[in-house]
């Protein structure tokens, strides 16, 4: 491929031979000589006193070697870190719980075996006695302090109150329509197929310690394993190897990784613990698990003039990293592309006996564009408007757009992609199908999302409680070659394709004489790591800074090289030359050779061509689109069918659109995977009904539609490359988008809302039993106007 | 207390004493360090560990290696030779029908089955044929069309893949108590 043709091309990935050939190499494909197996007892109960634990039993099982439990390895390792978002208390949650358990399946008790089986077998036989616990699992309740503490220091369960926003009172004082909903966002598990796999090996002599674990944080974690084990930061190694997706998930620091250190450490041998799917379920965060209360206040011609949200933002039973940041996402969002003058999110983070929450593919994000672009089809519902023209009215379109909750969206365009989307969708002709129909007795309804997001994690300025950056260093080689590190942890998203491409196409070089490393503490600067849609946007700038500092010290040696000033050097095609002297030229591999060996540079030029470059943007990117779909909803089944779903996005400038697309389909696939399938569900004990993938239900190909993508292309002002990112985009806008189109089809049965997941049961139930409001189906009247009291109207 | 077993795997034929509660999916990997078959559940929904045994698939999770003496299997590793990759492998790279990498050897696995039997699927059938199979990443709009490629790339080399359809066998025959 021609030089300067790579950025923008949709080019085959160059991990793909190694992973359709059964030759990549996930954490559980490692075994060490010598390995050991660790396996955890988990609480069965949801809130429990441990009163006494006998491993007697276990212990004659044969190749046990060790069992350890809370109250032996809390003397010598922390508690796990968590992030605190303006300063509230973080409770003890140690990686095996001594004296209560607070959720179900903490660790209570952790056996280490010769073999897998081994080690399942002995913590069969350990014995725990419990003594059960009323579980507190209703966020509200717990609030109230109706159903007991999570955390006896901790009153009403209340572990943050967030607040961002501007005074609402005139707004909904002075407003002709107000119209107020309570939204319920489900928990989700988020599922990466490769669950959480741990492999420690700690090294007597030099006491340092290799942990080889499926995260997307490998630097992030190394830090935080330091201060957890109080072991130097610098005798640790942190190694992602090929990771079997994330979505959030694995951007933590687990009690297993704790654990499989220690263990190591305590044995002399490589400890390998891996995660099945049923203990991923309630080892692993979940994600959402929100109630809004939400009310907007607007014009009777449409244009919005207030919005306020109070937010019970579920924790679960402990704060893993980033679970009150999740609500910092939500806050600072919910206006969505809207400009409004007046707004404010209020969130009640609560404990309760379930497992913790965290980010999940969005988080934050998604469950803001749900609540805003749910109401803003039931404004437009309740003023007679079509749900598109109100949105346009009321879309931002001078920018960049200092928003009332303290961010600056960047660049945007938002009525060109709705328009575009409109017209792939056929909208007008769609309205007309399904009003005709309606007549023969179809439920046809037409949903839609023109969300904004807020990603590129993070500017350095923009953060709660750390500098958001990310690193990049490049190094030519003596032959030309070029070798990168990067600071970001892909795991899926394609950056050893689309950061060669960056690289070989700024020096005109083949892409295939650029490599890409990453996920090893070793031998990477120290990144952020890859979540929050920042991969491209920042660990791209960070890749274009060093780009640029090698071709500065490239043009200084070509300027010795061929005796002229440096200034005077231009780099075109893979060649330095002399400017307006075209033939006095040297090559880029030239070059790179006499950076290393040429010893007549010595006195004048340091020797070799390496950058390492930090990017930290002045600000986040915003991502946007419009996205369309049309459902029907089978009368006879309840079942729901995409007839037809329309994703118009814009993340800028694409380096790789066959990658973008892929990030927008599976995106997508999440997103309504929530809409109409997934939920996490924990009876009143605190027992969790939702328990295997043969109770939760991920989606399979055959319950999917074919997507339609387009884009429109508004590059950002916030870093090199002009990229917003892509990957949380397709999850946040589907949610509401196929919820408004049930909803709609369904507008004859005179509902505003169902509760997600729009399963079969309930549409039928609505469709069969003429179920109103307040049965199920969405909240009471009654029970949002408790909240919002009478200052409304 | 250990069993004897015996398997042909990717053409080899392997004997090694084993715990006759290993699993198959435990053989391969643990036993014989064939790590290209991967485990992502234990309730047999996801389908990552997905081989073929005596040219059909199988969730290698769900069958005792001892009770598959004697059986032909075949896992990613066996697909094509050292060097060379299958149309179906070929298909996924070039349509992007991967992202993570981690369902894509059982999702390969069910494809060539799924192409044995209907050389020429449409749409609904490839959606069909590959729902036992779990993708977190590609929304498997992506799969299809990699399958898609296969059929056609299948048809045009006429080697890899065979074009009859493979007669059905009752499952039941496949996993018989030694």
């Amino acid at each position: 491929m021609a030089p300067n043709a790579m950025i923008g091309s949709p080019i085959k990935r160059r991990e793909d031979p190694r992973l359709i050939t059964g030759h990549a190499t996930y954490t559980d494909d490692m075994t060490p000589a010598g390995t050991v197996y660790l396996h955890m007892v988990r609480s069965p109960h949801g809130h429990a006193n441990i009163k006494s634990i006998n491993v007697d039993a276990a212990h004659k099982i044969p190749g046990v070697l060790a069992i350890f439990t809370g109250d032996e390895m809390k003397k010598e390792v922390g508690p796990l870190a968590a992030v605190s978002v303006g300063g509230h208390p973080i409770p003890d949650h140690f990686s095996i719980a001594s004296g209560k358990v607070r959720c179900l399946g903490e660790i209570v008790a952790a056996v280490v075996a010769d073999s897998r089986y081994h080690a399942r077998d002995a913590a069969e036989l350990v014995e725990v006695d419990y003594e059960p616990l009323p579980a507190i699992i209703d966020m509200e309740k717990a609030y109230k302090g109706e159903s007991g503490l999570v955390h006896d220091s901790i009153p009403n369960n209340l572990a943050a109150t967030l607040e961002f926003g501007n005074d609402v009172t005139d707004a909904f004082k002075n407003a002709e329509i107000v119209v107020e909903q309570r939204y319920v966002n489900q928990r989700m598990a988020p599922n990466p197929i490769e669950n959480r796999v741990v492999l420690a090996q700690f090294r007597t002599g030099d006491e340092s310690l290799l942990i080889t674990t499926s995260t997307q944080i490998p630097h992030i974690l190394r830090t935080l394993l330091s201060g957890v084990l109080s072991i130097p930061e610098h005798l640790i190694r942190v190694v992602a190897p090929e990771v079997g997706g994330g979505f959030g998930c694995k951007l933590n620091i687990y009690a297993e990784e704790v654990i499989a250190c220690y263990a190591a450490k305590k044995l002399g041998k490589p400890v390998k613990w891996t995660e099945t799917r049923s203990e991923g379920m309630v080892a692993t965060i979940h994600g959402r698990d929100q109630i809004d209360y939400i009310r907007i206040a607007a014009t009777k011609d449409g244009m919005i003039t207030g919005l306020d949200i109070t937010a019970y933002c579920n924790m679960g039973a402990y704060l893993q990293l980033l679970s009150s940041s999740i609500p910092v996402l939500c806050g600072v969002i919910c206006n969505g592309a809207y400009a409004m003058p007046a707004v404010h999110f209020k969130a009640l983070c609560i404990y309760t006996n379930t497992t913790p929450t965290d980010a999940y593919r969005g988080a934050g994000r998604p469950e803001a564009t749900y609540m805003i672009e749910r109401l803003v089809t039931l404004l437009a519902h309740r003023l007679g408007m079509d749900p598109m023209e109100l949105r346009r009215k009321n879309f931002i379109k001078d920018f960049p757009y200092a928003s009332p909750l303290g961010l600056m969206f960047d660049s945007g365009n938002y009525a060109t992609a709705m328009d575009k989307a409109m017209e792939i969708f056929g909208y007008d002709e769609m309205r007309k199908m399904q009003a005709d129909a309606l007549k023969e007795g179809r439920y046809i309804g037409i949903g839609q999302s023109t969300y904004v997001e807020v990603c590129g994690l993070g500017p350095g300025q923009g953060m709660t409680t750390a500098r958001g950056y990310e690193c990049a260093t490049i190094r030519a080689e003596l032959t030309g070659k070029v070798t990168v590190f990067t600071g970001i942890s892909p795991h899926g998203q394609g950056q050893e394709t689309s950061f060669a491409q960056i690289v070989a196409d700024n020096f005109g070089i083949p892409m295939e004489d650029v490599i890409i490393k990453h996920g090893d503490t070793e031998n990477t600067p120290y990144g952020m790591g890859t979540y929050g849609s920042r991969g491209t946007a920042v660990g791209g700038g960070a890749l274009m800074l060093a780009v640029d500092s090698i071709k500065e010290k490239a043009k200084k040696i070509a300027a010795f090289q061929l005796e002229a000033n440096a200034e005077d050097i231009v780099f075109e095609d893979g060649k330095f030359s002399v400017s307006g002297t075209p033939s006095r030229s040297i090559t880029f591999q030239e070059v790179c050779l006499k950076a290393y060996v040429d010893p007549k540079m010595a006195p004048v030029i340091e020797p070799g061509l390496e950058a390492t470059r930090y990017f930290e943007p002045g600000n986040f990117v915003f991502p946007f689109g419009t996205h369309l779909c049309a459902t029907e909803i089978d009368a006879d089944t309840g079942d729901v069918k995409i007839l037809k779903y329309i994703a118009v996005d814009d993340c800028g400038n694409q380096i790789n659109p066959m990658l973008v697309a892929g990030q927008v389909h599976g995106g997508l696939t999440q997103g309504i995977a929530q809409a109409l399938f997934e939920e996490v569900v924990y009876d009143e004990n605190g027992q969790l009904i939702s328990g295997t993938l043969m109770d939760y239900t991920v989606p399979t190909a055959s319950e999917l539609p074919f997507y339609t993508l387009d884009h429109t292309t508004t590059p950002s002002p916030s870093n090199p490359l002009g990229v917003k990112g892509i990957g949380e985009a397709g999850t946040i806008a589907s949610t509401p988008c196929v919820v408004n189109a049930v909803v709609d089809a369904l507008r004859p049965f005179n509902i505003d809302d169902i509760q997600m997941p729009l399963r079969p049961e309930k549409l039928w139930k609505i469709i069969h039993q003429g179920t109103q409001n307040g049965n199920g189906h969405g909240a009471a009247q009654s029970v949002v106007q408790q909240h919002f009291g009478d200052d409304n109207k | 207390m250990k069993r004897t077993v015996k398997l042909t795997i990717n053409g080899t034929v392997y004997e090694r004493d084993i715990e006759p509660r290993t699993l198959l999916v435990h053989f391969l990997r643990d036993e014989l360090g064939l790590t290209g078959t991967h485990i992502g559940c234990d309730t047999s929904q996801c389908g990552a560990c997905t081989v073929s045994v005596n040219g059909q698939s199988l969730k290698s999770c769900t069958a005792f290696a001892v009770q598959l003496g004697g059986a032909d299997v075949m896992t990613i590793e066996g697909l094509a030779p050292e060097g060379e990759l299958d149309p179906i492998q070929m298909g996924f790279w070039e349509q992007h029908g991967l992202q993570c990498g981690y369902c894509t050897p059982g999702m390969i696995m069910q494809t060539r089955q799924l192409l044995d039997r209907n050389p020429n699927p449409s749409e609904a059938e490839i959606r069909r044929g590959i729902e036992g199979n779990l993708c977190r990443c590609t929304g498997y709009q992506n799969i299809i069309k990699a399958v898609q490629w296969a059929a056609q790339h299948a048809k045009q080399a006429d080697t890899a893949i065979p074009t009859a359809n493979a007669p059905e066998v009752d499952a039941s025959e496949l996993v018989k108590m030694p």
